[in-house]
């Protein structure tokens, strides 16, 4: 009987076969932290070890509220500062220009690897499962004792496997199939489970749109998401792999699957998903209309070029309606958006451009709402007072919708605007 | 015996414990007060220790941050009764010495303001002149809570408790 991608990959870092269900004992390659390594350095200090297992192992990337908006989230950044200092830990990303969101630069640098096993402070962190990682997220004391002990337990998860065929229509893009999956298989359709995409629409996937639905695995309940590790990843990664034990893994074609689901592009069409729950899917037809406060574009979901791309094709000579927050997810796509011109034409829109960060998307900074507000967003997240105040809306949605949005303060057919 | 505070399916740690709070809060019992803020003022205000959540499928969706399983714990939590948990969540209740209990049964006939008691020993959640079983954790979880979480138990396994 064939394996899954988690039962091999699982199996390989524990150095025995392993099928779903068994609980394994693992060394992660990469242990990511973001702006909480501060918090989660004082509880390793309360196990009592002097020094992390594997320091080349760590990296941290400084995101979710930079620069720092307030004098407490400025002492989480010194927090983590210090500690990579003191233990010797190589791989921090600061809030230099070099920076960026961290699911965007732990896979723009070559830290996402096809075969290695990655955990994260972050729930997000299954976005590296685009390059063929198995990646998962994790609480702040498990990090710690990974630090300490260099190991972690899992389950090996059942798997689910959702094969895609086809192509998108024109205004319709990977934010709409993920949020329509999500929408049919709702919040809980991958609890505990290594969700796999297979098929030829995902081959013809980008790598960029690739991490967007990895990304949104979680939403999902999923513990990791996947997919195969092609010609596509291989040229993304070379000359600048951080690490030298990666290994493309997948699942045999006769594997078996908890859960196996079909889609083909040319059937999606864009939609939302309404307050207050991802899984609360609409299409655009159904919510048109609905007024609006505030377009974000941005996160680690879509605030890569593709995504800024596809939203100034929108805008070009036209102007938005709302105030339109833009926060590219790296300096790099920052750099890159500034080159071709797209941030000139999102500017002349009359959109705010900040540094890249995580911004609005955790009711941080930088866009957050007022009571009664509403916000179309291209972030993985709706939930209740996820962007500031509990009595606000969130709409998810595609860069396209977002743009097209934004310029009609209202919510709005990105076809309309094509 | 402690009061139930009864919620729905896909109760997510941002309305635990707001996203807003997650780099400004930094003291457990501070955390403990704003629990559930943006899900039921009612509780954030009033549960009190040894009281129980009970909760539909899917509890504890969303973010990764811990602050969800600690503002519970330190409020006193008896235990989070649900028909199923999100994956994180989980174990960072685990990890942090709450209890969580998958009861279907208990899920859908416990109401809002219900007395319940829970008899770890005997797995088995006592309400409205009725007991409903639950599994016990597997063996290798069960050393984890014995220990009284996860850092307990790295320090024991290290040597170093």
């Amino acid at each position: 009987m064939g394996k899954t991608f988690a039962e091999k990959v699982l199996g390989r870092a524990a150095g025995y076969e392993v099928k779903a269900n068994e609980v394994v004992t693992v060394e992660p390659d990469v242990c990511m932290s973001h702006d909480n390594g501060g918090p989660i350095s004082r509880t390793f200090k309360k196990i009592g070890v002097e020094k992390v297992k594997y320091p080349e192992r760590i990296c941290f990337v400084l995101d979710h509220a930079v620069p720092a908006p307030t004098s407490a989230h400025a002492v989480n950044h010194k927090e983590v500062r210090e500690f990579a200092a003191e233990q010797g830990i190589p791989h921090l990303y600061d809030i230099m220009s070099g920076g960026g969101v961290c699911h965007q630069k732990i896979c723009e640098e070559g830290y996402a690897l096809p075969g290695l096993v990655m955990v994260g402070s972050d729930s997000h962190t299954c976005t590296y499962g685009a390059y063929g990682a198995f990646s998962t997220g994790i609480g702040r004391s498990e990090m710690a004792a990974v630090w300490a002990t260099g190991k972690i337990w899992f389950k090996v998860p059942e798997s689910m496997k959702v094969v895609v065929t086809g192509k998108f229509k024109p205004g319709v893009s990977t934010k709409d199939f993920i949020l329509k999956l999500i929408g049919d298989v709702k919040a809980d359709g991958a609890d505990y489970m290594s969700v796999e995409f297979h098929g030829p629409g995902i081959e013809d996937m980008s790598i960029s749109e690739r991490m967007t639905i990895c990304n949104m695995g979680i939403e999902f309940g999923a513990k990791n998401a996947v997919c195969k590790p092609d010609q596509k990843v291989l040229d993304a990664i070379k000359g600048k792999e951080k690490y030298s034990n990666w290994e493309c893994i997948w699942a045999d074609g006769d594997a078996v699957y908890a859960k196996e689901v079909h889609y083909d592009l040319g059937d999606i069409e864009p939609c939302v998903a309404k307050p207050h729950t991802v899984d609360n899917w609409a299409p655009v037809s159904e919510v048109k209309g609905t007024k609006i406060h505030e377009a974000f574009l941005g996160s680690c979901t879509n605030g890569r070029i593709e995504d800024l791309r596809l939203a100034a094709g929108i805008l070009k000579d036209k102007k938005v309606a709302v105030r339109t927050v833009v926060i590219p997810a790296s300096w790099i796509v920052y750099r890159q958006a500034m080159r071709e011109g797209v941030l000139d034409t999102l500017l002349d829109a009359g959109c705010v451009i900040c540094n890249p960060g995580c911004g609005p998307c955790m009711g941080n900074h930088e866009g957050i709402l007022a009571p009664g507000e509403t916000a179309i967003s291209t972030a993985n997240r709706n939930f209740k007072g996820r962007m500031g105040d509990k009595d606000s809306f969130i709409y998810l949605a595609s860069p396209m919708t977002v743009a097209a949005s934004a310029i009609k303060g209202e919510i709005t057919d990105p076809r309309e605007a094509l | 015996m402690g009061r139930v505070w009864k919620y729905g399916d896909d109760v997510n740690t941002d309305v635990i414990f707001p996203g807003k709070y997650t780099y400004t809060i930094k003291e457990r019992s501070e955390m403990a007060e704003h629990a559930c803020e943006d899900l039921d003022p009612e509780f954030t205000k009033n549960a009190k220790p040894g009281d129980i959540i009970v909760a539909g499928k899917n509890w504890g969706c969303g973010s990764s941050r811990e602050q969800a399983a600690i503002c519970l714990k330190e409020r006193g939590i008896a235990a989070i009764v649900a028909k199923s948990f999100a994956r994180i969540h989980y174990r960072n209740c685990l990890n942090e010495g709450l209890a969580t209990i998958v009861c279907p049964e208990a899920c859908d006939e416990l109401k809002m303001g219900d007395e319940a008691e829970i008899d770890f020993k005997r797995g088995v959640i006592k309400a409205n002149g009725k007991e409903y079983p639950f599994p016990p954790y597997p063996e290798f979880v069960q050393g984890l809570i014995n220990d009284g979480g996860l850092i307990p138990h790295v320090k024991k396994e290290l040597g170093l408790a």
